[in-house]
């Protein structure tokens, strides 16, 4: 079973949710938990402790000017602009380059080979006994999220037990690269117009990948009408609703989790762990 | 003209909130944009008047030609983004996962493959009261959000280049929409949230802000949520000489304005209003030196 947690918009509590999920399940199952938010990677917060990183790369071209005779034809082929070639000698702007191997392809001169660089890491903690924590970091200032996210989704297949993957906020290639294979997905979602805006692209999203989602509602201040009536329009179970309360903010802010503090908690976190068993039985 | 982008790293702190007040607030001519493109939420506050629509189309993509296709998968073969799919009689592409690169047409020994414009997009240029909105939709699910971004900040720099200030409400993160949206400003107001995992995205996007070497102030929303937390952040602004130049308290008067798709200041007396008036004068008033220094 592989479990994906978005939202469309920043701060509903995906990690939050995602992470009382983990830990829940993790007392009595396996659980592999992947933070695909690579750009802000937040779970390690809630489940410290010390990590083996391993560098995510890239193949990027490197131009051997001794067999370059500047004709162009890479920089012709780029459709991304990383290449410019000059008479007297060839840029490349690695920031700009999709690592799709086409100018190693074209060039007659067999000039260009291909050198791995380092775009992030994935790094394998194990916080709890049965909870092996995968966290994707993009590094700061590299602009490709979606290889460190594939190479996180991909160490944390290796077992076969429960994943649950905490994607980035958006409805981009970042969120679909992190639900891709996954069996469903709890959409998180607050009781403003933005919440429910950002809902309604989430559910686009899943709805195109053919993934079942369900929603949870989280800080909800009880005026949650308008987004109850979404859910029910478009047949989404509300399988979880959170009152907002100072006391939770404060669980979270200091990077503790609910489930740890509010030990009362975890049985609600079991109930929406049924539930999203459900979700993905019933789905296609 | 003076560019400042409100930006943020964790998502979901206050950015479009704080940006459509700074618009209720500034002086003089502006042009706004969102640039946060996947979920575009400025229009529900500023209430825009859709003046037009352009599509925007983002990287071509790969075709196949059924008819043409031998399936013999060279394409599959060289595609670094798992995007051929191989079915009974011939290859099909997986637009969501094509990035348009095209190693398949010049490998493909039957001319089978094709690079076709596709819109992944739509660019909205809008009227408010307080000046043009550029804003955008991105089909859900695209790629390109960051040439998309690009395409945003053109299209107000072309049009409303004149204007006194250039506002863009950003997106979250530190990937290449974020970095799309801050190249060329002149300033970043990060907006932060007094956590644990505030303070950490703020950290990273920081670090990539400096790497394009735009002024950067922060303000802290919901600051009195976690006084200690609230803490943590102003030590570090202060150890990394970044000004903090806003504390905004919760205040259930926000959401009541988003709701009604108000900014929060039209109504000034609110507790959130008035911090919002202070951070809009203190952001006026380092903007100006930003203004001299150029």
């Amino acid at each position: 079973m592989k479990l994906a947690v978005a939202s469309g918009k920043g701060g509903t509590g995906k990690s939050m949710i995602a992470a009382n999920l983990a830990f829940t399940l993790s007392r009595t199952e396996p659980v592999s938990f992947v933070d695909c938010d690579v750009e802000e990677p937040n779970l390690h917060l809630f489940f410290p402790g010390q990590g083996t990183p391993r560098d995510v790369t890239v193949p990027v071209p490197v131009i051997d000017d001794s067999l370059c005779d500047r004709c162009g034809k890479c920089g012709d082929f780029c459709q991304y602009g990383a290449i410019t070639v000059l008479p007297n000698r060839v840029l490349f702007f690695a920031e700009l380059c999709h690592s799709c191997g086409g100018c190693t392809l074209v060039c007659p001169k067999k000039a260009i080979r291909e050198e791995q660089k380092r775009i992030g890491t994935v790094s394998l903690s194990l916080p709890l006994p049965f909870l092996d924590l995968f966290t994707g970091t993009l590094d700061t200032g590299s602009p490709h999220a979606v290889p460190v996210i594939r190479e996180a989704k991909k160490q944390a297949a290796a077992g076969d037990s429960i994943m649950i993957i905490d994607t980035a906020p958006g409805t981009s290639c970042p969120v679909v690269e992190a639900l891709e294979g996954c069996d469903a997905c709890i959409l998180v979602t607050e009781s403003t117009p933005f919440g429910l805006h950002d809902l309604q692209l989430a559910a686009d999203v899943t709805a195109r990948l053919g993934i079942p989602a369900g929603i949870v509602i989280n800080r909800s201040d009880g005026n949650d009408e308008e987004i109850l009536r979404f859910c029910t329009d478009h047949d989404l179970d509300v399988m979880m609703t959170i009152p907002f309360s100072r006391e939770i903010a404060a669980i979270q802010s200091r990077g503790d989790l609910l489930c740890r503090a509010r030990p009362e908690w975890q049985k609600d976190f079991m109930g929406l762990w049924v539930k999203c068993r459900a979700l993905a039985g019933a789905g296609p | 003209m003076i560019r400042l982008a409100v930006i943020s790293g964790k998502g979901g702190t206050g950015k479009t909130m704080i940006t459509a007040a700074l618009a209720h607030l500034f002086c003089g001519s502006l042009v706004l944009a969102d640039c946060d493109v996947d979920a575009a939420n400025l229009e529900l506050i500023l209430s825009p008047t859709l003046i037009r629509t352009e599509p925007f189309m983002g990287m071509k993509t790969a075709v196949i030609d059924p008819a043409l296709c031998v399936r013999c998968g060279e394409c599959g073969e060289h595609c670094r983004f798992n995007a051929i799919e191989y079915l009974a009689d011939t290859c099909q592409v997986k637009t969501l996962r094509c990035e348009g690169c095209a190693v398949c047409t010049y490998v493909c020994p039957a001319s089978a493959v094709t690079m076709q414009p596709r819109q992944t997009g739509e660019i909205k240029y809008s009227e408010t009261s307080r000046g043009h909105l550029v804003h955008a939709r991105l089909v859900p699910g695209a790629g390109n959000s960051g040439l998309l971004v690009h395409a945003v900040k053109k299209t107000a720099l072309e049009r409303d280049g004149t204007c006194d200030r250039f506002i863009i409400d950003g997106p979250p993160g530190t990937g290449c929409p974020l970095i799309s949206t801050i190249s060329g400003v002149d300033a970043v107001l990060v907006v932060t949230e007094p956590s644990v995992s505030g303070l950490h995205d703020l950290r990273r996007v920081v670090a990539v802000c400096r790497q394009f070497r735009p002024r950067i102030f922060v303000a802290i929303n919901r600051f009195d949520l976690d006084a200690f937390q609230a803490g943590e952040i102003e030590a570090w602004c202060r150890g990394e000489k970044i000004p903090l130049i806003g504390k905004i308290p919760f205040d259930p008067a926000v959401i009541q304005s988003v709701r009604e798709g108000n900014p929060v200041t039209r109504d000034g007396t609110s507790p959130a209003a008035q911090a919002i008036q202070r951070l809009a004068a203190n952001i006026e008033q380092e903007l100006n030196r930003v203004g001299n220094q150029r």
